[in-house]
């Protein structure tokens, strides 16, 4: 029910586990394990640096260039790294590339592995267990559940992330984009392209 | 004008500010050494496991009370947060809320 905040005579209460979270940083930061100003960085490297542009441009960069996109499908952890896009969870980043014949789609069975120096942080519904339980099951509801609907001919492989191994899909280059350079390319790359669950859509 | 997000507003990163304390916490640790991220992803794998036994886990609130637990486990068991402790110190934080005027920046006084 919406109340008056201005009636409250005290601070907002935090949930439990938010109350839990401060508990542990205060007893971290007191024996000098964590430095707060450290976990700031993290959050803001993840909230507003790191996310789904990176693998975008390696996306685009793949479409236009061919040895890119060579030297990608060989060892994409270098590739990617020769553009800047290493670090935390990036240590063995494999690609995979859509073609008409085959469609690849990303998971995590057993958490959340992804390779965050290209997507950042998983959105929700990638740490759902309806996600994680039914891709595997039936990949091509889960599709349907994201508006893709593929052709029977296309074959569907879904790949399961671990800590040590996580894939970015190359999704399929949409028709009309001939003329485009990277960055153009580039925006129009969305996160779910890249994880399987949607297609790219030519620009209208 | 409409309240209403537009379609093409991202998602945010972290559904709650203590989805992002408690993420940031746990990649802090495994940098400075106290566990590796596989370790980590086992521990996390068995509790999310554990947690999605009797019923379908979403991925906001569940998924991080999954990471928190597994936190938990992890420091009490290294004898660098025991549960006691982090009791105490939850209850002392949640007494600091309601002992903070409305507006005022709520702070913990030193044990």
């Amino acid at each position: 029910m919406p109340h008056d905040h201005s009636d409250h005579p005290h601070a907002l209460l935090p949930s439990d586990p938010a109350l839990r979270v401060k508990a542990l940083e205060t007893i971290l930061t007191r024996k000098g394990l964590i430095d707060p100003a450290a976990l700031d960085e993290i959050v803001d490297t993840y909230q507003n640096k790191i996310g789904p542009q990176n693998g975008a441009q390696v996306v685009a960069r793949a479409w236009s260039d061919p040895k890119f996109r060579a030297s990608l499908l060989a060892d994409a952890t270098a590739a990617v790294r020769d553009l800047g896009y290493f670090g935390r969870q990036g240590e063995h980043m494999v690609v995979v590339e859509n073609t008409p014949d085959l469609h690849n789609m990303v998971v995590c069975t057993l958490c959340s592995c992804y390779p965050w120096p290209l997507l950042g942080i998983p959105p929700a519904w990638y740490k759902s267990d309806a996600y994680r339980a039914r891709v595997v099951r039936e990949p091509r509801k889960v599709l349907a559940d994201f508006g893709v609907t593929l052709s029977e001919k296309t074959a569907v492989r879904v790949w399961d992330s671990t800590a040590e191994v996580r894939y970015l899909v190359i999704p399929m280059r949409p028709a009309g984009t001939e003329g485009l350079d990277v960055d153009a390319l580039a925006a129009l790359v969305t996160r779910d392209s890249m994880i399987g669950t949607a297609l790219v859509q030519a620009p209208t | 004008m409409s309240d209403c997000p537009t379609v093409s507003a991202p998602d945010p990163v972290f559904l709650q500010p203590w989805h992002a304390q408690v993420f940031a916490l746990t990649v802090s640790l495994n940098e400075s050494g106290c566990f590796t991220w596989s370790d980590w992803v086992t521990r996390f794998s068995a509790v999310l496991a554990q947690h999605g036994v009797d019923r379908e886990l979403d991925g906001g609130d569940d998924y991080f009370n999954a990471w928190l637990a597994t936190l938990e486990l992890i420091l009490a068991e290294d004898g660098v947060a025991p549960a006691l402790e982090v009791n105490r110190l939850r209850d002392d934080w949640e007494r600091a809320y309601l002992e903070t005027p409305h507006g005022a920046v709520v702070r913990l006084d030193t044990p």
